[in-house]
């Protein structure tokens, strides 16, 4: 285990009523790291996340804190901080009074809570907010609000779970960027929960991609993205086209009916694998040039881009392309190696079918309010 | 159209209030008539503010209400905290059914079951004058219970659920996150619930007709067996005098709720 590890998760498994939420979970966490857990609702990503803080038992396995177990830490002796969903401000105390309260629990003196308090303030762009109403200001001033109170303690970790889950679009990207500054300002370990990928993506050092209770993959942003481990990865962050194929030889491949050139060894002769091109790799060409061919189903313009289905021997393709071709005008696709991964056979194989029911309410609908995951 | 409904209106309000500015007038007559209004005069006031029975009477009401209404406020809070962290299910509507019976239950009812029960555990410890304080106090305990429940959930399930968190995660014991963070934030629910259940004990009859004993008299009781006789001006005196106070204590609970739904408001 390299570089200092400040959290560090041995076989965590928590269950309610009876049910599993996390499946014998290991992660270590680096100190002054970003961190994101990511994944669909009841991934057990908050979960974990309370596990941290000590609002949760486990029901097995360690939390290592510092190199000292701390399951039974309760939560407010904890060297550890939460960001709350919809930030759980006290409504009946004023800015300046949420930001001390952790301080006046710690019995800091009044004058260095001022400046505590103001130095927090003018961190989050608050100043000569001191004495403003909870319910008085906007949800992007609450959520700085909670930002300021949870760092006034000097914690040594940020848990944010979901933070910017509330704002609105142009707001949350700000507030990406603010967060990200902080945590390397302050230089402290922020562990941030989300459903959003491209948060995730955008924000973090380390990702971690969660479902039902297990990590399915821990990397950078670019490792998740370009090398994803399996189907469901593949299919949770970003666009992906994902068929079935065989492994004919170190670097050579078949699928759609065609052998392809490809980057990946190390996988047994004939082995059944999983095919991922994303679609901005894929090169559109004239149909007779293409290594695959096919007829145009569907063209969504999307601003940067066109996003075009294209239909290949029954098996849908999403592409992303400057170009704009009409449905119905037969294509063919050019594909380079190194666009090709190929990801060992996985219980998520086969779940994720190709883009002809593709709409775009899928995408809405699959992060409905996480609100009681327990 | 415009003159129908203001017609409408001032009957409704006259219907409802002329009795009892009736009642108010006819306090200040000097005379005892109760059809000719002969002159102003405090006299009633003045004769009730003597009459040592009603004082101890009026007295007996507020000791009453305010201890009841106490116990009633932080039983019932206590109780609503913990139907609030009731699943929705079988198990929690059930507590809500007979949370709301003692509400929903003709007083009647309630007061000749209460003093049967009382009766009967009199007996059993061999007491022949149960009733009395103690016994109004059970029973304006728990008719009033209800309203505070009511009053504390609605606020508590407004609150944040993290609230208390978030305190013991900043470095609160758990019990302390309740009274330092909890606690204030449903405070405007848990007042009204008080001012509720003063104004109930304040002005009961039914019930406190059956579990008082000739030992502890309230108000309206007294007011009750002095109308089996003549009825004097001096009692309309005394029935204006409540009716000024609970209009006080309604006020003040109007003032209370607007306040917190002001707060609402700027929340959203």
């Amino acid at each position: 285990m390299e570089n200092n590890i400040i959290i560090d998760l041995k076989n965590i498994s928590v269950s309610f009523d009876g049910e599993p939420i996390l499946k014998d979970l290991n992660l270590y966490i680096r100190d002054k790291e970003f961190i994101t857990f990511l994944g669909p609702s009841g991934c057990g990503k908050t979960t974990t996340l309370r596990v941290i803080a000590g609002f949760i038992e486990p029901d097995g396995g360690d939390v290592i804190f510092d190199n000292k177990r701390i399951n039974d830490v309760p939560p407010h002796k904890r060297q550890v901080n939460t960001i709350f969903q919809r930030y759980a401000l006290f409504p009946h105390l004023n800015v300046y009074e949420n930001i001390a309260f952790g301080l006046r629990l710690k019995k800091v003196s009044n004058k260095e809570i001022k400046q505590t308090v103001t130095d927090m303030l003018a961190l989050v762009n608050l100043r000569g907010f001191e004495k403003r109403n909870i319910q008085s200001l906007s949800g992007g001033q609450q959520q700085r609000v909670a930002i300021a109170r949870a760092l006034a303690v000097k914690p040594r970790v940020l848990l944010l779970d979901e933070p910017l889950g509330a704002l609105d679009l142009k707001l949350r990207k700000d507030m990406q960027n603010e967060l990200k500054n902080i945590q390397q300002r302050l230089g402290i370990t922020f562990i941030y929960v989300t459903h959003d990928q491209e948060e995730a993506l955008s924000m973090s050092d380390t990702i971690v991609v969660m479902d039902s209770g297990v990590i399915q993959q821990i990397g950078t942003p670019l490792d998740i993205y370009n090398e994803p481990k399996n189907a469901f990865v593949a299919d949770f962050i970003g666009e992906s086209n994902i068929l079935d194929g065989i492994m004919l030889d170190d670097c050579l491949v078949e699928f759609s009916g065609h052998r392809f050139e490809c980057l990946d060894k190390g996988f047994a002769k004939n082995e059944a694998i999983d095919v991922v091109v994303r679609p901005e790799d894929v090169d559109v060409v004239e149909e007779e040039k293409g290594m695959v061919k096919g007829e145009v189903t569907s063209v969504t313009f999307k601003g940067v881009h066109f996003e075009t289905i294209v239909d290949i021997g029954g098996f849908k393709w999403m592409i992303q392309s400057t170009d704009y071709h009409e449905v119905g005008k037969r294509i063919g696709l050019f594909i380079e190696p190194d666009a090709i991964h190929i990801m060992k056979k996985s219980a998520y194989s086969g779940l994720y079918g190709d883009y002809s029911s593709f709409s775009e309410e899928f995408d809405e609908l699959s992060d409905p309010e996480e609100v009681e995951e327990e | 159209m415009k003159i129908a409904s203001k017609i409408y209106i001032f009957l409704v309000f006259a219907f409802l209030y002329a009795p009892i500015f009736i009642l108010i007038l006819f306090s200040f007559n000097s005379t005892s008539s109760t059809s000719v209004f002969s002159g102003f005069s405090l006299q009633w006031y003045k004769s009730i503010l003597e009459d040592e029975a009603t004082l101890k009477a009026l007295s007996n009401t507020v000791v009453l209400a305010v201890c009841s209404s106490l116990i009633a406020t932080v039983l019932g809070t206590a109780s609503a905290v913990g139907i609030d962290r009731f699943k929705k299910g079988p198990v929690r509507s059930g507590v809500m059914a007979v949370t709301n019976i003692p509400m929903m239950n003709p007083e009647i009812v309630t007061g000749i079951s209460m003093m049967l029960l009382f009766v009967f555990v009199g007996r059993l410890v061999n007491s022949e004058s149960v009733l009395g304080f103690g016994t109004l106090l059970i029973a304006h305990v728990t008719f009033s219970l209800p309203y505070v429940i009511l009053n504390v959930l609605p606020k508590l399930r407004q609150t944040d659920r993290n609230l208390a968190e978030a305190a013991q995660d900043l470095g609160c014991k758990p019990v302390a996150a309740f009274f330092k963070v909890v606690l204030p934030s449903i405070m405007p629910g848990i007042l009204t619930g008080m001012i509720m259940a003063f104004t109930l004990s304040l002005d009961d009859f039914i019930i406190s007709y059956f579990t008082s004993g000739p030992g502890f008299q309230t108000l309206p009781i007294a007011i009750f067996s002095m109308t089996k006789r003549r009825v004097k001006p001096d009692m309309y005196a005394l029935s204006a005098l409540v009716f000024v106070s609970i209009l006080v204590l309604l006020i003040l609970y109007n003032i209370a709720q607007t306040k917190s739904e002001d707060k609402n408001k700027k929340k959203k």
